[in-house]
């Protein structure tokens, strides 16, 4: 048995402990958030919260999560109520596809908790680990930008870069 | 949440319930829109777009008395937005408030069949279908209000599908009763005045992103059946290898394991958690025994076998009489074999009912999947629905269709149980079809005046298109134990072209001479990739183009110009020139360039330009994009931020391509498995700046957007890199080593 909170709320499984978290939120608790890109920590797509800190859910397994806590997509919002970092997706209407964004989201999420006044560059050192097909990048980059406070264009970026 | 609440989806589309009262709508029988999209030219019939296969307005537009009003489409959302788009056309000419539209997109069981959505059609046929039906289901409607309040149509104002005159008003539900609709379309349709549009033009919000990023099911990698297992599939490790022993009784006594399947050479299993159906996979992988197969070419050698292979010549182009006179330049362009790479691994889920298969997949042509799929597992068409539910953004003919019967095929040695089936990431980078390899030659002489006058230019590549067609396009079908041969691959005529696609220059040289060599055979699998040749062949003459420039001493801009008569192409080339300074640019040191390319797309479609500066950091071997600059002109901009969003994200994955992407391969094995070993661009290097702007042209034809921007932006690299270093790289990918060497040598 283990035992962790997700989004706030008890959980706890009898699944081998060897599962990734990845399979336990979309097959037991039926969280879409999460999704499957590569399995290898490669790609970001199934990123979530551990205690606060953006992880590859696809690579924690059961047994390194007793006692602690998960948030996930599902735990920043909802579609009539989303949390400031999906706002900021929305608003900048920052997805083609969209399969990659959940985990762009939760990455911005994660980097606002350690550090909510980002510099550019520390913006797209964070967003590093995450992948997107669709090359969406720069909507993502605006959008990250917008949920830290800043101003969301590509030109406010470059001046920023270029003074520093 | 319950699975199947998402807001994108209600339960009925998905579980086909309540499809007695669709399906008595006018789905006529297969037409031959159901034949490769890539060689399909829009609009040739006597109606508009796609309303000639399919006539009646009540294949596309369906009023309940309720007021209810759901639009039909046979086109699929990708990502790239068509769904709120073509909402966007049907509320504007049906005079109704945007929200009030439902739309259902493709689906066998009540979707026109409009092929594949592919080479950016949707929104020239699907688009065009949906105007004109509208435009003339809100005329017939209000004729017929006309008559009931005995005033005349010109007496009559609509208001949000409320008919009023004379005190007296009657919505649109009062006004259809049984087949009021059901009407064949007419050539004419009154379309609105484009001046007055309000929902036409506007940059409306597109509405699946906040179900996306609030975590709603709205893939089909979300859907979750009643009783649902999983599977995955244990593919033979090189093209055409048998499987020639494997002992399963361990893996059939593993936790979960429902079911090892073994058709031929078809291998996977059956598991109760989806975990668990990886670890046996696993398994299974490591007690499978195969044998011979297919070698691959030398990747070093991979353009002279191009070259050597048996190739069908066709001349697309014969103008003038040859041999001009000036000075003559001559270059030979490469392109390695590149992967769609989709960040979801394909999915799919089959259920098999009785007699009935339904497969929800994420397909680019339900259609011609479902009758493929239909042959491979010996059932009548009529017996299989295909559902589309969206996936990860594909790119073109990626895993899609493989996955689908996967999910089919493993459903029927499951009967009654519905089975997921999704591929892991080695399946999708090594099974998934790529986008060909390719070689261009091209000459030209430069006269004396500094213009162009003559023109030769041959393009070697393997196919571009293999979909399904038959059964043997599926890879499971050329596994199992009564295999099913691949189709004999077409070479997609002109002028839309396959791996000559945009082949064709768009300037006007009076004499030039083009030659397709058409290779049938596929060293490595191969198919549509997002604007098939024309990524290669816009990335060659445009770099072309910048030689011929700097030869004839002239300013590239002012050289293309000089070249080009069409007004539309000239608006998107001063446009960019003028936005991105083109004129004043300073160069601020070594390692510093700038560069520029225009191509129409398919010669048809969207115009489109990009210039972009660049630094070079030599060490590195890095070419980073300071800021790009893109015009576009797709007819009528029907959500002009769907074009941006579009032309953003062809701009970003032509960088990758570009600077990037190479299949690699031994003789033995593909060895690009993930993303380590495939590189693809990634935040740190992506452009500082990127802005795209959208030449509206009001009334004009929709030109399909999706695919105008990758040709242009790879030529813009390489013509930087060049500005920036004096030093050409016409092989695709301007790759860190290659850069290296390139500034070494």
């Amino acid at each position: 048995m283990t035992r962790f909170t997700v989004n706030d709320r008890p959980f706890s499984t009898e699944t081998d402990v060897e599962t990734p978290l990845l399979y336990v939120l979309r097959n037991e608790l039926e969280l879409n958030g999460a999704k499957f890109g590569c399995g290898l920590g490669q790609c970001g797509a199934c990123t979530v919260l551990l205690d606060g800190e953006a992880v590859f859910s696809c690579l924690i397994p059961l047994a390194a999560l007793e006692g602690r806590n998960v948030t996930t997509l599902e735990g920043l919002g909802t579609i009539d109520d989303p949390g400031p970092v999906q706002a900021a997706f929305i608003e900048e209407q920052a997805a083609q596809c969209g399969y990659c964004i959940p985990g762009m989201i939760m990455r911005t999420q994660g980097m606002l908790n350690r550090n909510p006044a980002p510099s550019e560059r520390e913006i797209r050192e964070h967003l590093n680990p995450n992948l997107c097909r669709c090359g969406t990048h720069m909507r993502i980059l605006r959008a990250a930008r917008r949920a830290a406070g800043k101003p969301a264009g590509d030109q406010a970026a470059l001046a920023e870069r270029s003074a520093t | 949440m319950n699975a199947l609440s998402g807001p994108a989806l209600s339960r009925r589309s998905l579980l086909g319930g309540g499809g007695a009262l669709i399906l008595s709508f006018s789905l006529a029988p297969r037409s031959a829109l159901s034949q490769s999209e890539e060689a399909q030219v829009s609009g040739t019939g006597p109606l508009p777009g796609s309303l000639s296969d399919f006539p009646y307005l009540d294949s596309w537009i369906r009023i309940d008395e309720d007021d209810s009003i759901t639009v039909f489409t046979g086109k699929a959302e990708l990502g790239q937005g068509i769904r709120t788009a073509l909402i966007q056309v049907a509320a504007e000419q049906l005079d109704v408030d945007f929200s009030r539209v439902v739309l259902e997109t493709a689906d066998t069981g009540q979707t026109p069949n409009e092929g594949y959505t592919a080479a950016s059609h949707s929104m020239s046929e699907s688009g065009t279908a949906i105007l004109n039906a509208a435009a003339q289901v809100r005329a017939l409607l209000i004729a017929r209000a006309a008559d009931q309040l005995g005033l005349s149509a010109d007496q009559l104002t609509v208001d949000d599908g409320v008919i009023t005159g004379g005190g007296r008003s009657l919505s649109y539900g009062k006004l259809v009763g049984p087949d009021v609709l059901h009407v064949q379309a007419q050539p004419q349709s009154p379309i609105k005045d484009p001046s007055t549009n309000r929902i036409i033009g506007k940059a409306v919000r597109r509405i699946d992103i906040p179900a996306k990023l609030t975590g709603a099911v709205a893939y089909v990698q979300d859907l979750r059946l009643p009783g649902m297992v999983h599977a995955r599939v244990v593919r033979p490790p090189v093209y055409g290898a048998r499987l020639t022993g494997i002992d399963t009784s361990e893996v059939e006594t593993m936790p979960g394991v429902v079911q090892v399947i073994r058709d031929g050479n078809y291998l996977a299993v059956v598991a109760r958690g989806e975990f668990q159906a990886i670890q046996a996979m696993r398994a299974l992988a490591a007690a499978a025994e195969w044998g011979g197969g297919i070698a691959l070419p030398e990747k070093t050698e991979i353009y002279d076998v191009l070259k050597r292979l048996p190739s069908q010549e066709s001349v697309i182009q014969e103008k003038g009489s040859g041999g001009g006179q000036g000075t003559r330049i001559e270059a030979a362009y490469h392109r390695p074999y590149q992967l769609h790479g989709s960040i979801g691994p394909s999915c799919a889920v089959g259920h098999v009912d009785g007699d009935r298969l339904t497969v929800w997949s994420h397909t680019q042509g339900v259609y011609p999947d479902r009758d493929a799929i239909a042959e491979m597992v010996r059932m009548p068409p009529e017996n299989v629905r295909v559902i589309h539910m969206e996936g990860a953004g594909c790119y073109g003919h990626n895993g899609a269709d493989d996955a689908a019967a996967d999910a089919a095929l493993i459903a029927t040695k499951v009967p009654g149980t519905p089975v997921r089936v999704q591929w892991m990431r080695e399946d999708e980078h090594r099974f998934e079809p790529y986008g060909s390899a390719m070689v261009v030659e091209a000459s030209a002489a430069l006269g004396e005046s500094g213009t162009i006058t003559d023109w030769v230019y041959d393009v070697w590549s393997t196919p571009h298109s293999t979909r399904p067609g038959s059964a043997g396009n599926l890879l499971a079908a050329n596994l199992i134990a009564d295999p099913f041969q691949a189709d004999e691959p077409i070479s997609i005529p002109q002028p839309a072209g396959g791996g000559d696609r945009n082949a064709v220059p768009g300037y006007d040289f009076p004499n030039s001479r083009v030659t397709k060599h058409f290779i049938r055979s596929m060293p490595l699998r191969v198919s549509a990739m997002r604007s098939l040749g024309a990524y290669m062949n816009v990335f060659a003459l445009e770099s072309f183009m910048d030689e011929l420039a700097l030869k004839a001493g002239a300013d590239p801009v002012e050289f293309r110009l000089k070249h080009l008569s069409d007004p539309r192409a000239r608006d998107v080339v001063t446009t960019v020139a003028d936005r991105f300074g083109w004129s004043d640019w300073k160069r601020k040191g070594p390692g510093h360039g700038r560069g520029f390319a225009y191509a129409r797309y398919k010669n048809l479609a969207v115009y489109c330009a990009v210039a972009l500066e660049i630094e070079v950091e030599r060490e590195a071997g890095l070419v980073r994009i300071l800021r790009a600059v893109a015009a576009t002109d797709s007819g009528q901009a029907v959500n002009p931020d769907g074009i941006r969003n579009q032309t953003e994200g062809g701009i970003v994955q032509s960088a990758s391509w570009t600077l990037y992407e190479e299949v690699d391969y031994s003789t033995d094995e593909i060895l690009s498995r993930d993303w380590a070993s495939y590189p693809i661009m990634r935040f740190p290097a992506v452009p500082g700046a990127v802005e795209v702007h959208v030449i509206d042209r009001p009334g004009e034809p929709f030109l399909g957007t999706g695919e105008g921007s990758q040709g242009p932006t790879a030529a813009a690299i390489a013509n930087a890199f060049a500005d920036a270093t004096g030093r050409r790289i016409r092989d695709l990918p301007l790759s860190p080593e290659k850069i290296r060497r390139t500034l070494e040598a």
